[in-house]
């Protein structure tokens, strides 16, 4: 470490180390292009993903054409179109747009919860004990089945609160955060504990600084790496239980599409039209796989004892 | 070793009310109405009457406990009673005849108590899932030794990347690929799951084999991706150790120091994480008996759901929560009992 001229920050140093990392680079650009699919799409393939056209329904992909020559194809409908001559592209997108938005809601309110009871919990000598037993038993709860029997349960009034999209969207965020805070709020009340200790923290005591300030100021941008890693974690997660939701029948309502949605109508019909349950899965299962493989490259460059090896 | 068993025993009594409560209160605190599929034609007064003849008439902590007694006091006598009565093991004890008619935890579907509905449905399950856990674990042992011997090779390299998609690709989409490739286009194996299917000789037998082979292979596809990731990290921590020099030093051969020395000693977390991964695969079992018509718990649960079946979905949901907090409880005491170093007293 010595010989090095320039200073580095400790940031351009992370870079370096995600930067020989190669599924996480490319997975983060794959997250970059996706998002910039789904948020840019609708400007720049305009087709109303509702608009019903039975004159060009159950339409093929155009790559169908390489082996099948007399499948019915079009340039106006590049994926194909589903049953009721809805463009698969603009459904797509249109999906996309739900499962991204409901995966990164879903994984700021969780990190927020989880922050916030592990921050508290390993701050806060009296409140350890309790905030830990509740981490321990949210843990043994049946998560699945528990996300099943409360959106089914608490679909009706929401939709009448918030309308029918906007209320499942607050129902599946927030019953996914719910759900998924444990494993956060463990590592940062670690993490929390093992800082307090530290002499910085006691510099910062003796000059007087408040609990509130030491937590913000001092705590928080040190527990930045484990946060960001579950992150990741968290957002993978997100878009896979609604996906699974939708895929059960108890997610958004049926004219609204995401991609599980998406991928549960194609399913009564994938003998004849695989493309309508590949496409969404693949969708899905890229994003996921980018997304892990993100979380992977940022725990190896945060990590400072894997780093310079 | 026996306290700390004990101990973690009598701990999970709150944790189990305490689910127990969270469920119950989120079944019956949800604004639906169980007397909404009722015609509108029969009269309030009757409706009344058909409420408290489901026991909703009565204030919540008095339908909680009654709850309690049905699942923790009435069912086990039912189940007392059956052993001792009709199953081969027990069979030759006296009838207990414990049970004697109190009011058991009915199903508002069948009209059956839900506990003969857990019974039909659990082997199912526990078949399709069990297999689906030992082959993933037989796949992924020797996947994961052989990428940490061999660190960084080409094998290493592609077993990291096929273990990200097994992370990456969930059940509900391999679930139809499979049923796609396998069942249609190459119409090797039936698409669906036969629950009635009974064995009774070889040709039956092997189209159970056939029938289970494709739930059983998205099921484990996901198990082998975990355990082997963790095997080959357990592994790795040993590899570099000094005991593992030293055996290489005396003389031993290389298989013996890998398989004997270095595995079992990597064997103590991963056999954790083995006992740990059962509840979350019971979670992927919901979707997968969904697509593949499986008639186990999962499948159960989502058609008590949709019917608005309370009880149903209480017990159901209850059950998975006894199995989560069971094979937390099998890992703890397992890693103690393996692990020499680790005391907990």
């Amino acid at each position: 470490m010595t010989e090095r001229s320039a200073p580095r920050s400790r940031w351009a140093d992370v870079w370096q180390q995600f930067k020989r990392h190669r599924g996480a680079v490319f997975g983060g650009g794959f997250l970059v292009f996706i998002t910039l699919f789904v948020v840019l799409g609708p400007y720049i393939w305009t087709v109303d993903p509702q608009k019903i056209d039975i004159r060009n329904r159950d339409m093929r992909p155009i790559w169908t054409a390489l082996w099948d020559g007399s499948a019915k194809i079009g340039w106006h409908r590049p994926l194909g179109s589903d049953q009721l001559g809805r463009d698969a592209l603009a459904n797509l997108i249109e999906g996309g747009r739900a499962s991204m938005a409901v995966g990164w809601a879903a994984m700021v309110l969780s990190l927020i919860i989880g922050t916030t009871i592990g921050v508290l919990a390993g701050f806060f000598k009296r409140l350890d004990f309790w905030l830990m037993r509740l981490t321990d038993l949210a843990l043994s709860l049946p998560i699945l089945p528990l996300l099943l029997v409360a959106v089914t349960l608490f679909r009706q009034p929401l939709r009448s609160g918030f309308g029918p999209e906007m209320g499942m969207f607050v129902l599946i965020v927030g019953v996914v955060a719910i759900t998924s805070w444990m494993q956060t709020a463990r590592i940062v009340r670690g993490d929390v504990l093992a800082l307090k200790e530290r002499e910085f923290i006691l510099a910062a005591r003796s000059i007087g600084t408040t609990d509130r300030q030491i937590i913000t100021r001092h705590l928080l941008p040190n527990v930045m790496s484990p946060i960001m890693v579950s992150a990741t974690l968290g957002l993978a997660t997100a878009i896979i239980t609604e996906s699974a939701l939708s895929f059960l029948g108890v997610g958004f309502p049926s004219d609204f599409p995401t991609w599980g949605k998406l991928l549960a109508d194609g399913v009564l019909r994938m003998e004849d039209y695989p493309e309508r349950v590949l496409l969404p899965g693949i969708a899905i299962s890229l994003t996921v796989l980018s997304v892990n493989y993100l979380g992977d490259g940022l725990r190896d460059a945060l990590d400072p004892r894997i780093r310079d090896r | 070793m026996l306290t700390f068993t004990i101990r973690r025993l009598i701990l999970s009594v709150p944790t189990l009310l305490f689910i127990s409560l969270v469920i119950f209160l989120l079944l019956h605190l949800a604004p639906g109405d169980p007397m909404a599929q009722v015609p509108l034609t029969v009269p309030p007064e009757v409706k009344e009457k058909m409420r408290v003849a489901l026991g909703l008439g009565e204030p919540l902590h008095v339908q909680y406990w009654k709850w309690l007694v049905q699942f923790f006091w009435v069912e086990p006598k039912v189940l007392i009673d059956w052993l001792t009565r009709d199953s081969l093991v027990l069979g030759w004890l006296p009838d207990t005849a414990l049970y004697q008619g109190e009011l058991r935890n009915i199903s508002w579907q069948t009209r059956g108590p839900v506990m003969d509905l857990v019974v039909q449905s659990l082997p199912q399950t526990m078949w399709v899932v069990g297999m689906a856990y030992v082959v993933g674990v037989l796949i992924a042992l020797p996947i994961g030794i052989y990428s940490a011997y061999r660190q960084y090779s080409v094998f290493d390299q592609s077993g990291t990347f096929i273990t990200m998609i097994g992370f990456s690709i969930p059940p509900f989409f391999t679930g139809p690929l499979v049923i796609v490739i396998f069942a249609v286009q190459l119409g090797w194996l039936p698409s669906t799951y036969d629950t009635m299917h009974a064995v009774v000789d070889w040709d039956s037998f092997t189209v159970q084999l056939r029938q289970m082979v494709l739930p059983v292979m998205v099921l484990a596809f996901q198990t082998t991706a975990q355990i082997s990731r963790y095997m080959r990290s357990a592994m790795l921590d040993n590899l570099n150790q000094d005991y593992v020099r030293t055996a290489r030093a005396k003389g031993l051969r290389e298989f013996v120091v890998v398989m004997v020395h270095v595995l079992r000693n990597s064997m103590i977390p991963v056999i954790t994480v083995i006992a740990l991964g059962i509840p979350s695969i019971f979670g992927g079992a919901i979707i997968t008996e969904n697509v593949f018509g499986v008639n186990g718990l999962g499948y159960q649960l989502l058609i008590a759901l949709f019917a608005n079946d309370i009880p149903t979905v209480m017990t159901l949901t209850f059950i998975f929560a006894i199995l989560i907090v069971a094979f937390n409880l099998i890992a703890d005491v397992l890693y103690g009992v393996l692990d020499p170093r680790i005391r907990y007293d």
